[in-house]
């Protein structure tokens, strides 16, 4: 407080604020970059632990040994599957029945807004078939789910036979203290919405399902597996979930740890672990999986049907099964025995799995980087827009209290510039709201009129109501106030970067891969910005340039490098994706960037354009 | 004058409707932040339903709509009549001259304050904490309009309605008993009793106004014994707000440490919460003698901070006041260091909850976080506004070139 109290101290400080703003700006957002990428040198890392003693010191022993058979149900699976053309539900019913489950449907259908070109759908209907293997040692009040997606054509096979094969291994053990639920979901994200949607009695995003008629306890945990071959070469975990959730770190330890008693290759974002950390190689190994993890975070969406059990506060993640050319294999008997002693040990949980960290950056399966690590690095960018801010702020304060006048006079000034400052607010957000709302809705309109398939339309709606943002909100600007002032672009930058600050803030605290990314390509324009800066260099960093860059760095880090024309078809797929994902599975990150990053950048925009 | 007013009320009136027939009303009346166990509206309409008087007189959305509209109004007036008085005392200063040479610019006008009571209806019907406790149903807008009342009645002079609307606030929430000693000076000051011991008109005027004060207070709860039959509401209403039973979480200082701490050191540690919104009285009534009015938007803001289920309707009404010390602005000096905290506080309240009780991630320690630093941003405000008053009345007396003083008082009394 004696900082805040003595009149002389502070002064000096924000004297020396104010006089080296430029340069500790820019020193900060360096920092926070060298930050971020020191954040996958190894020694600044942690190693993970198991923080759960319920799953730490307990022995499990497995004894799955029915790999053969699951290959044989696969085969069986998907000659049903193809007589079926879809799933076969009648055979999975008797299939679980018989295997002693008590065995439900759920039949569920969704129109969705626009075709979906990437699966080639747009009425959906489905079936979601589930068996729950009843606990003989506890009261039903817990349950965990293995679920495998029932999928088109020869995928996933392998998934739903060696689901069934573990649950007539499971039948006859007598451990069981949770229910563990068996779910075969059809069309994946959708069907395991639906079900999801179903079990809890919630409907948030106008499903039309059946209910359930068969539940089990409160789910404490969720597994999902995917697996499209006889014998793998490793095996990948996916943890991003919606909105950027992870589950608990524990489920990840978990997962490392049985594959290291097994001897299963075990790789996250499809990269390998390395052991040299001291090489530069291995550093930019190591650097290029946690871009790849921060890249699938920030996207906001489920990489696997795992992610929508997270927004139920289930602990989950997906094990995909992945045969390249290795020599090493590893075969179906040894999966399950690596699903056994996971559902094992989640089995001995006392309580919902909460000791170890929700919020981490893995740069490899053995090393996290936890929030109080990587916080710092945005902290620093977010600092910028603050000292900005304060820096404005002494400015615009300066001459008022010089004038010697009195109060009428200062009065003057400020009483436009409020009126001036909240025209640009507000034309910035009706056009965010429009944005949001008219790609959707009009697309039966442009459909008529132009000769795009509807997919096309909104896409193409939501870049032309993007790009007539850019010309409309400081022409009208212009012609409600005349002449703008300096005064006038300085409140609205103030106003702005407090805006800005505000609204990274709570991104990264809820996505931080997501608000990090806008700060690193925001930060730096909307700190400098004055009506003298170039158009070019603000379009270049605006919002719908980082998805495109970003789609860009994740091609190059994924190994598969694209022209600008099919970075530029994929950009479209993202955006139209984007918006699919909030109509479905109620994804936050189109309507965030839409409704207010969108906005907040079109106040700066409006600066440009003052004089 | 009232051409504004009018389009102001109508202005507010309309948000409310709207977003009383939008689907925002039921998520705003869930908020923690925004509703009490106190003062929720789930509660008031369970409470009736047990008393079985079948409907109640005041659902349905007008009733919320009204009470807001009279906090406004009330406000005005208070603050048309309050301007009235420090202008003439300012004359009087001046003709015989009080006022230091060197202070005119700190002089008011009536120009300047000619718009100051729009403004502060203004702040309090635009103000989106009110707005949320208005659409959740809060029953915290009536207590707002009872005190906003109470200080209306008091700046007009009116010492028995000022004694009896004191007294149905204390009988609603028991903190605004320590509005008492801000109205008892200003009556005083009113008529020119001075603030002496060993002066009997003075003890005449004080037991007076106590009389009339406790007496309408004894009046109020013997008509609730009538009505119920029992003294049961005493534990249940004024128990309930002195021991903090319910934790729920709120924007207050209360829950999170009730919570953690054990048992056998409760009714210790609710008298060391409790005595910080009394406690203050003392040495800011011997501090503001001469300013009661400043005295009670004090006293308000620090009931709205340290009481024990705060919500951001209590924090709307002291906010209210705001504009009224406008002319204070020159002599604040964290004010950017406030409005980014609270800005900030107010937008991270509904994220950190989200993540606490929805997604799982994060827990309880991070919303408290949060409240702290909500509380810090209040108390900062509230103490740069006291030394800003201090510091002008000093430039009135002393000139405004002296010699700069720092603002050991204000840090010292507020901690």
């Amino acid at each position: 407080m004696g900082l805040l109290s003595d009149p002389n101290r502070r002064k000096a400080l924000t004297g020396l604020l104010t006089r080296l703003n430029t340069p500790i700006c820019i020193v900060c957002y360096l920092a926070g970059i060298v930050w971020f990428m020191g954040l996958a040198f190894e020694p600044f890392t942690l190693r993970t632990y198991m923080s759960e003693n319920a799953m730490g010191s307990t022995m499990v022993e497995e004894r799955f040994s029915s790999g053969e058979r699951a290959l044989s149900l696969a085969k069986e699976f998907d000659a049903h599957k193809r007589k079926a053309g879809g799933m076969p539900v009648e055979w999975l019913v008797k299939a679980m029945q018989s295997r002693g489950l008590e065995v439900f449907t759920q039949s569920f259908s969704r129109k969705l807004p626009f075709p979906d070109e990437n699966k080639e759908r747009y009425m959906v209907r489905g079936t979601n078939v589930y068996g729950i293997l009843r606990a003989p040692r506890a009261p039903r009040t817990e349950a965990l789910v293995i679920t495998a997606p029932c999928s088109p054509g020869n995928t996933n096979n392998q998934a739903v036979a060696l689901l069934l094969a573990l649950a007539q291994y499971f039948r006859n053990q007598i451990y069981w203290a949770k229910d563990i639920i068996f779910l075969v979901n059809e069309h994946d994200l959708i069907g395991t919405q639906a079900w999801l949607e179903g079990y809890h009695h919630t409907n948030i995003t106008e499903y039309i399902s059946g209910s359930l008629r068969g539940r089990a306890g409160s789910i404490q945990a969720a597994l999902s597996l995917e697996l499209s071959s006889d014998v793998i070469t490793s095996l990948d975990l996916v943890l991003e979930g919606l909105n950027g959730q992870l589950p608990n770190l524990d489920l990840a330890n978990l997962f490392y740890a049985f594959c290291q008693k097994l001897g299963v290759l075990c790789t996250i974002q499809g990269k390998l672990q390395r052991n040299d950390w001291d090489t530069a190689e291995g550093y930019t190994h190591a650097a290029q999986t946690m871009m790849l993890m921060v890249l699938k975070q920030a996207c906001g969406r489920s990489w696997g049907d795992h992610g929508l059990f997270l927004r139920y506060h289930i602990e989950a993640a997906s094990v995909r099964g992945i045969n390249s050319f290795r020599h090493y294999k590893t075969d179906a008997t040894t999966i399950g025995r690596l699903l056994e002693g996971m559902v094992r040990k989640l089995n001995n949980l006392l309580e919902r799995l909460h000791q170890s960290y929700f919020f981490y950056l893995l740069p490899s399966l053995s090393r996290f980087v936890s929030i109080g690590y990587y916080m710092p690095a945005f902290g620093l960018l977010a600092v910028i827009l603050l000292l900005r801010a304060l820096d404005l702020w002494v400015h615009l304060g300066a001459p008022a209290l010089a004038a010697v006048d009195g109060v009428t006079e200062a009065e003057q000034p400020s009483s436009p510039g409020v009126l001036t400052v909240l025209t640009p607010v507000v034309i910035s957000h009706l056009t965010g709201v429009a944005l949001y709302l008219l790609p959707v809705h009009l697309q039966e309109m442009a459909v008529e009129h132009f000769p795009v398939s509807e997919t096309e339309a909104v896409v193409l709606t939501a870049i032309a109501i993007y790009t007539a943002g850019l010309a409309l909100p400081h022409n009208t600007q212009r012609l409600l106030s005349g002449e703008g002032t300096e005064q006038g672009w300085k409140v609205l930058k103030l106003t702005a970067l407090l805006y800005l600050a505000v609204l990274l803030g709570c991104t990264a605290l809820i996505n931080f891969s997501l608000g990090f990314i806008l700060a690193v390509t925001l930060v730096p324009i909307t700190a400098s910005i004055t009506p003298a800066l170039y158009a070019v260099v603000m379009v270049l960093l605006s919002p719908a340039f980082t998805i495109l860059y970003c789609v860009f760095i994740y091609q190059e880090l994924i190994e598969a490098p694209v022209s600008v024309s099919e970075g530029w078809m994929l950009f479209l797929s993202v955006i139209s994706q984007g918006i699919l994902d909030h109509a479905l599975y109620g994804s936050l990150v189109y309507p965030l960037l839409a409704l207010f990053i969108y906005p907040c950048w079109l106040m700066f925009w409006n600066i440009l354009f003052w004089n | 004058m009232a051409a504004p007013l009018t389009l102001l009320l109508i202005v507010a009136v309309t948000i409310r409707a709207v977003l009383f027939r939008s689907s925002l009303a039921e998520l705003i009346s869930a908020r923690v932040e925004v509703v009490s166990p106190l003062n929720a509206w789930k509660r008031v309409v369970e409470g009736l339903a047990l008393l079985d008087l079948g409907v109640s007189p005041y659902s349905g959305d007008v009733f919320h709509e009204v009470t807001d509209g009279i906090t406004a109004l009330a406000l005005y007036l208070s603050i048309q009549t309050y301007n009235k008085d420090v202008f003439r005392k300012q004359k009087y200063a001046l003709e015989s001259d009080r006022y230091s040479a060197d202070c005119l610019e700190l002089l008011r006008s009536p120009k300047e304050m000619f718009y100051i009571p729009l403004k502060v209806a203004m702040f309090y019907l635009l103000n989106p904490f009110t707005i949320l406790s208005c659409v959740a149903k809060s029953t915290c807008g009536l207590n707002n309009a009872i005190i906003a009342l109470f200080i209306f009645c008091t700046l007009k002079g009116s010492a028995l309605l000022s004694g009896i609307l004191l007294a149905l606030a204390t009988y609603q929430s028991i903190y605004p008993l320590t509005l008492f000693a801000p109205a008892l000076l200003f009556f005083l000051q009113r008529l020119y009793i001075p603030v002496n011991l060993r002066r009997s008109s003075f003890w005449f005027f004080t037991l007076q106004y106590a009389f009339m004060y406790v007496g309408s207070l004894v009046v109020i709860t013997g008509l609730s014994f009538f009505l119920l039959g029992s003294w049961d509401f005493i534990p249940s209403v004024y128990g309930f707000i002195f021991s903090v039973p319910d934790l729920t979480p709120n924007i207050g200082l209360f829950w999170y440490f009730f919570a953690e701490m054990f048992e056998h050191f409760r009714l210790f540690f609710s008298c060391v919460f409790q005595i910080n919104v009394f406690f203050y009285t003392i040495p800011l009534s011997i501090k503001l003698k001469e300013h009661p009015v400043f005295l009670i938007f004090m006293q308000i803001a620090i009931i709205s901070i340290f009481k024990s289920y705060p919500t951001v309707g209590d924090v709307a009404l002291y906010m209210a006041f705001l504009p009224a010390w406008s002319h204070l602005y020159r002599f604040l000096r964290n004010i950017f260091l406030v409005s980014c905290v609270l800005l900030a506080c107010s937008a991270l309240f509904p994220v950190l909850w989200h993540l606490w009780i929805y997604a799982g991630s994060a827990n309880s320690n991070f919303y408290y976080a949060i409240t702290l630093l909500f509380n810090f941003g209040q108390i900062l405000l509230v103490a740069d506004y006291f030394y800003a008053y201090l510091r002008r009345e000093h430039h009135l007396t002393h000139g405004l070139y002296l010699k700069k003083k720092d603002g050991t008082e204000a840090t010292l009394v507020l901690k």
